[in-house]
């Protein structure tokens, strides 16, 4: 294995790894708050990358401004998704929770996929990519070669990473979700309503999924399932930080990665790339593994 | 009361239902659906697994189209690479199958909800790489061409109308089986577990036990549907058990009702001819219309469509006989 194959394997799965972490931060914010798993978290990734391509490519939309809106709507449909499905199911159960978010996922696939379908047959592909923030030439470090577009990602979870913890550190709502996450009962008992909470966790998680949809797509591409895949992995990056920490769920999102570009970057013999996606679902299998014992006492407590 | 009218009810609609599908294949009767009503009966069986799954442990299944897909491609491969006879090949995927699903659900059962589901969700995906990628085995994304028919001895099952009764005498067989296990010691162990857990632990019952035993029967069962699924279209291929199959699937036992054995039937004959007849002239629509079906029932009807429709009819029919007993 060369220096140069270490670096850019390093590099992209940084890049790869961020946008495990934004996914895997809303599920664990949602879940500390509400104690809901909620399946619908890629497809706001998916919704933030679509919707970028489509306001600047469909309908004209200078750039900045869609990437904005792109967020700003994934963000609506997240605070839609708990005041129209999850706070009607009041007393729902586990299974009842799961189907329903899993609804609104294929509902929300289903959505973009019939709303744009004629768009995706002019274009030629359903696999769409929005242009890059800045130039496409490649940056080199150490026989490596770096797309800008890589170095946006990161700086945007890093800056994200670092407005979230003061954001739940310094202000109001911050605390009061921390709070609610502590404790239901207790808080809404000092006047934080858990509904307002629910619902800011939802459209956060959502608003956190389109980031990361927005400085990715121009990297992977997007299309109608991506989301799928990334929520898998965001899952894992949050089963890694246990639902709780945020610090390991970004660390197990990166992690993950840079685990999967080493996979398909290196050369394994009969095992090709073709595996790399499953990766993930080996990392879970091996966290809920190590952490089980742990995850089940947690559970019983709650 | 209720409960015994539930179970009266249970049996006396073996009878109507037997009659019903003994004359469903022919024209005079209802048509040209043989080819219908073969699907139905394989996709019953695979629903049924899930229903029980959902309404006795609480967890629901997210790669249930996995356990169908290794059953097709373990009948495939068997019959077409190694000349293995097909009820051997059948039953050798079944097992094989049920290994596999004791192995995920005693690694996950040990947890609630949510971890079981995202594991089938990753393993439903992930079954479906190996499908494309073990190109000696299951030749990639072109799938298995030339898997033979099912026949007993010279009787071959090669029309329609033969395929037919050997599924559904398959998938009655899987309802009488579950319902069997239903009543049984299992059954009452799983109905305690999901009335109280802790008080079903407190008198010896081991809950993580029970609830793997469902989980891989569930599996057998779609394995098992998959085999015959193999055996009806003598071709699989990648694509037909991916995430949205799983869906699906679990769109069937939401509308067939959670923990109903014959609401399954109901569930899935529902969604055949919503996806292919409705959804075929509308062109596309079917993850938007699955999607509203599956938030609308969890939240207006959360034991499920059939089983809340049954309740409310019984409910209604009990208080009609209360009242005629007090004039």
């Amino acid at each position: 294995m060369s220096l140069d194959l270490i670096v850019q394997s390093v590099i992209s799965g940084l890049s790869q790894g961020s946008v495990y972490a934004l996914v895997g931060l809303g599920f664990t914010i949602v879940f500390t708050v509400t104690g809901i798993i909620n399946f619908a978290q890629g497809e706001f990734v998916m919704l933030g990358g679509m919707l970028s391509w489509v306001f600047f490519r469909l309908y004209g939309v200078p750039q900045v401004p869609a990437l904005i809106l792109a967020v700003m709507v994934a963000t609506v449909v997240g605070a839609l998704l708990y005041l129209l499905a999850i706070r009607s199911a009041r007393k729902a159960s586990v299974v009842s929770l799961i189907i329903i978010t899993i609804g609104a996922s294929i509902l929300i696939r289903g959505i973009v996929s019939e709303i744009w379908r004629e768009d995706f047959v002019r274009n030629g592909t359903d696999v769409v990519r929005p242009p890059y923030f800045t130039g496409e030439n490649p940056l080199h470090f150490l026989g490596a070669s770096i797309e800008p577009q890589r170095l946006w990602i990161v700086g945007t979870t890093i800056f994200v990473a670092i407005a979230l913890h003061l954001f739940f550190s310094y202000t109001m709502v911050g605390k009061a979700l921390r709070a609610s996450s502590v404790n239901r009962v207790g808080a809404s008992l000092s006047g934080i309503n858990p509904r307002t909470m629910a619902l800011i966790a939802f459209a956060m998680a959502a608003a956190l999924g389109a980031i990361g949809g927005i400085v990715v797509a121009p990297q992977n591409t997007t299309y109608v399932e991506a989301g799928l895949m990334l929520g898998l992995n965001g899952f894992v990056a949050a089963a890694i930080g246990g639902f709780r920490s945020q610090l390991l769920t970004v660390a197990g999102g990166i992690g993950l990665g840079i685990l999967e570009q080493f996979a398909i970057r290196v050369d394994w013999g009969p095992l090709s790339s073709g595996y790399a996606d499953a990766i993930g679902l080996v990392v879970l299998v091996l966290v809920l593994l190590v952490r089980s014992g742990k995850l089940a006492a947690q559970e019983r407590a709650s | 009361m209720l409960a015994r009218l539930k179970a009266r009810g249970a049996y006396l609609a073996i009878a109507p239902l037997l009659v019903l599908v003994v004359l469903a294949p022919f024209d005079w009767f209802l048509g040209d659906y043989t080819t219908l009503l073969i699907f139905m009966g394989i996709h019953t069986m695979v629903t049924v697994g899930l229903c029980l799954l959902m309404g006795y442990t609480g967890q629901v299944s997210l790669g249930q189209a996995a356990f169908y897909g290794l059953g097709a491609y373990g009948s495939a491969i068997l019959t077409t690479k190694y000349d293995v006879n097909p009820w051997l090949a059948m039953v050798s995927a079944a097992a094989i199958t049920g290994a596999f699903a004791y192995i995920v659900g005693y690694l996950i059962f040990r947890l609630k909800g949510n971890y079981l589901a995202m594991a089938t969700l990753g393993l439903g995906l992930v079954i479906v790489i190996l499908f494309e990628q073990l190109d000696g085995l299951t030749n990639g994304v072109r799938g298995i061409t030339g898997i033979p028919r099912l026949s007993i001895g010279d009787f071959v099952f090669d029309t329609a109308f033969r395929r037919y009764f050997l599924v559904w005498f398959f998938c009655l067989a899987t309802l009488l089986l579950a319902q069997n296990m239903v009543r049984s010691r299992t059954g009452r162990a799983l109905r305690a577990i999901h009335g109280s857990e802790a008080a079903a632990e407190s008198i010896g019952v081991n809950s993580a036990q029970f609830k793997v035993k469902i989980f891989v029967l569930g599996a057998v069962f779609a394995s098992l549907a998959g085999s015959l699924y193999a055996h009806n279209v003598f071709y699989v291929s990648p694509g037909r058990f991916g995430f949205l199959f799983s869906v699906m699937l679990v769109v069937m036992a939401v509308i067939g009702g959670l923990a109903s054995i014959w609401g399954a039937i109901f569930g899935t004959a529902v969604v055949r001819l919503l996806s292919d007849k409705l959804l075929i002239e509308l062109g596309g629509w079917d993850m938007i219309i699955y999607g509203l079906i599956l938030i609308a029932v969890m939240i207006f009807v959360p034991q499920g469509l059939f089983v809340g429709l049954r309740d409310t009819y019984e409910r209604w029919r009990l208080r009609r006989t209360r009242r005629g007993a007090v004039t």
